[in-house]
């Protein structure tokens, strides 16, 4: 009996991912979702332009590499062309959250029916360490080299919280993947994501806390215990949207 | 005869494109070209079809990208500082080779410019509309008849050749009323978009759209294999008219509403005795090069003149196209100036006078 094995979803390609680096895990999350919801041969995944712009790769679908930030903007037109399909974007923060703001708040403006993997890691990996707009105040990157001041680069953005206030938006969940714990509590939010999205209720978006121990400066262990210790105060995990469960929440 | 129809140039173009299979719109709102996603909004719900705003051009564009990606028509339509914004996803679409119809209602610039009709992004649809090695289709309309046709014409070209095309309009253009006839356009084979993303269904291998290739060997003979595809469109798809060229002295270049004045200018010309001719490219990209050498050839060829609505764009283009073999000077107002026919015809009459 197999007891554990690849998605289906995921190709055979290895990861081009650094030691430590979380997108691993997220993309075996998304992979065992399409697997779970048997709906690999109905979905179009859009990958983003940061880390994990080889996603096209990586997952077993039909795929789209977006200009910078331009993910959302693809998946609408996308989508509006085949609204039958399961269409999900992948993307970092500085993608999401700086760059492609814009399209990031109108898709949930628009109720947009499709999901965003939103990877926070509060850096720029890619092009070596920049400061995202995520990036925590005081945490140090090459271009907060005295860490990140409230007065010259302002607060870190909390996405969840913000696209929770739009209308559009059918369901805003935080997770983590430092722990075996938090996985488990991540892939059934993913999993919830493309659910929502098969139900036609708008925009579902899941950020997951991830590490990037390259430039962190950190091993892999002590990046797992950083993000416990910095990002997870000021990114609280939980459920920001469920319009699901609006009921209940009241 | 078909029925004509008296309409505004802008809704000329929404027509054609719905008359040729096009069932999405995405745009965002600017002067003078509003009346398409007008006319969109109206008329594409009653084919089922969908006319989006966007919340700006960068996303509009994006979502063109997405729509084409995923094998349908589409149509995008914007006036000079939009299209501005327009180039990174066109740039896109070009690495991508996603076919889609993109309408510049050109006004005058730079910056914020002005609202009146000009002709001054010329060289950026010719050259520069994307970062990188690239071409995209671009076809210059000159009556609300060919906005018509060449939207139906540009659907086909961006499918065969799976690329862009450019519809390069004017202010006055998109705004003026003439009547236009929407008959049945030449048919062309339209290969099957068997590279969409449609979801796989496990019947075939996942379809990649992608413009990164991280090896240089890769990207070059992914580019390379690009400009042999422009090589073809050079060679089978230049467009242009000729208007009392065959004996002409002085002959006029010019496209757009510009060649329909130019043509008053000439026929004025003829009648106080200067034989000129206007030569007019449809197709700017492919530039009729060929065409125009071989009536520099002509021994009684004097000159050319290039009359723009802009500071002298094209005129380099034909400089090229002669190898600089006979004179060739430019007349162009800008700005949203119109040129009058009396000031063409005194630098036909300058030109003359010149040689």
């Amino acid at each position: 009996m197999v007891v554990f094995q690849k998605p289906h979803a995921l190709t055979d390609t290895p990861f081009h991912y650094c030691p430590g680096c979380t997108h691993g895990i997220v993309h075996r999350l998304v992979a065992e979702a399409i697997d779970d919801l048997g709906v690999e041969g109905d979905t179009i995944g859009i990958a983003p332009v940061g880390c994990s712009v080889f996603a096209y790769n990586y997952f077993n679908c039909d795929m789209i590499e977006a200009p910078h930030g331009r993910a959302p903007a693809v998946a609408t037109g996308v989508k509006r062309v085949h609204p039958s399909k399961i269409v999900f974007t992948y993307q970092g923060d500085g993608d999401l959250a700086a760059i492609g703001t814009a399209e990031t708040v109108h898709v949930g403006a628009r109720g947009e029916n499709i999901t965003i993997i939103f990877i926070n890691n509060a850096i720029y990996g890619m092009t070596g360490g920049q400061m995202a707009p995520t990036t925590l105040l005081d945490q140090v990157t090459t271009t907060s080299p005295y860490g990140r001041k409230k007065e010259i680069q302002g607060m870190p953005v909390k996405v969840c919280e913000m696209l929770a206030t739009l209308d559009g938006v059918a369901y805003a969940e935080r997770v983590s993947v430092d722990s075996v714990k938090n996985v488990l509590a991540a892939k059934k939010a993913v999993k919830k994501a493309f659910e929502i999205q098969q139900k036609g209720l708008g925009l579902s978006i899941v950020e997951v806390l991830s590490t990037c121990p390259t430039n962190w400066g950190l091993s892999p262990l002590k990046a797992v215990e950083w993000l416990r210790e910095n990002m997870m105060p000021y990114y609280p995990l939980g459920v920001y949207k469920d319009v699901t469960k609006e009921g209940e929440q009241k | 005869m078909a029925e004509k129809l008296l309409m505004k140039g802008n809704e000329a173009i929404a027509e054609a494109a719905i008359r040729s299979g096009c069932r999405f719109f995405f745009g965002y709102p600017i002067t003078p070209q509003t009346e398409i996603s007008e006319y969109m909004a109206k008329n594409m719900p009653k084919v089922n079809g969908l006319c989006l705003q966007a919340e700006s051009e960068v996303a509009a564009i994006n979502m063109v990208l997405g729509a084409s990606a995923a094998g349908a028509r589409v149509l995008t339509s914007s006036s000079s500082p939009g299209v501005s914004l327009k180039s990174e996803g066109i740039s896109y679409l070009v690495g991508s080779d996603l076919p889609c119809v993109i309408v510049n209602v050109q006004r005058g610039g730079p910056g914020l410019g002005g609202i009146q009709p000009a002709q001054s992004d010329y060289n950026q649809a010719t050259k520069g509309l994307g970062h990188g090695d690239q071409h995209i289709i671009v076809l210059a309309p000159a009556s609300v008849q060919e906005m018509a046709t060449l939207t139906g014409e540009a659907f086909d070209l961006a499918d065969i050749y799976r690329t862009p095309v450019m519809l390069l309009a004017d202010g006055a253009l998109g705004q003026m009323m003439e009547p236009v006839d929407f008959e049945e356009k030449p048919h062309r084979e339209i290969p099957p978009k068997d590279w969409a993303c449609t979801g796989h269904g496990g019947k075939r291998k996942p379809n990649i759209i992608n413009s990164l290739y991280i090896e240089p060997n890769d990207l070059e003979r992914t580019v390379v294999e690009r400009y042999k595809r422009y090589a073809l469109i050079e060679e089978k798809e230049v467009k242009y008219e000729e208007f009392l060229t065959d004996d002409a002295e002085i002959v006029v270049v010019a496209y757009g509403i510009t060649a329909r004045i130019v043509k008053t200018a000439v026929k004025a010309a003829r009648a106080k005795g200067i034989k000129a001719g206007l030569f007019r490219p449809i197709t700017l990209y492919p530039f009729p090069s060929k065409q125009l050498d071989a009536i520099a050839d002509r021994e009684h060829v004097k000159a050319f003149l290039s009359v723009e609505m802009n500071m002298g764009q094209m005129v380099n283009d034909i400089k090229v196209a002669i190898n600089c073999k006979k004179h060739v000077s430019h007349f162009g107002r800008t700005g949203g100036v119109i040129p009058t026919p009396d000031e063409i015809l005194e630098n036909i009459e300058k030109v003359g006078g010149a040689n």
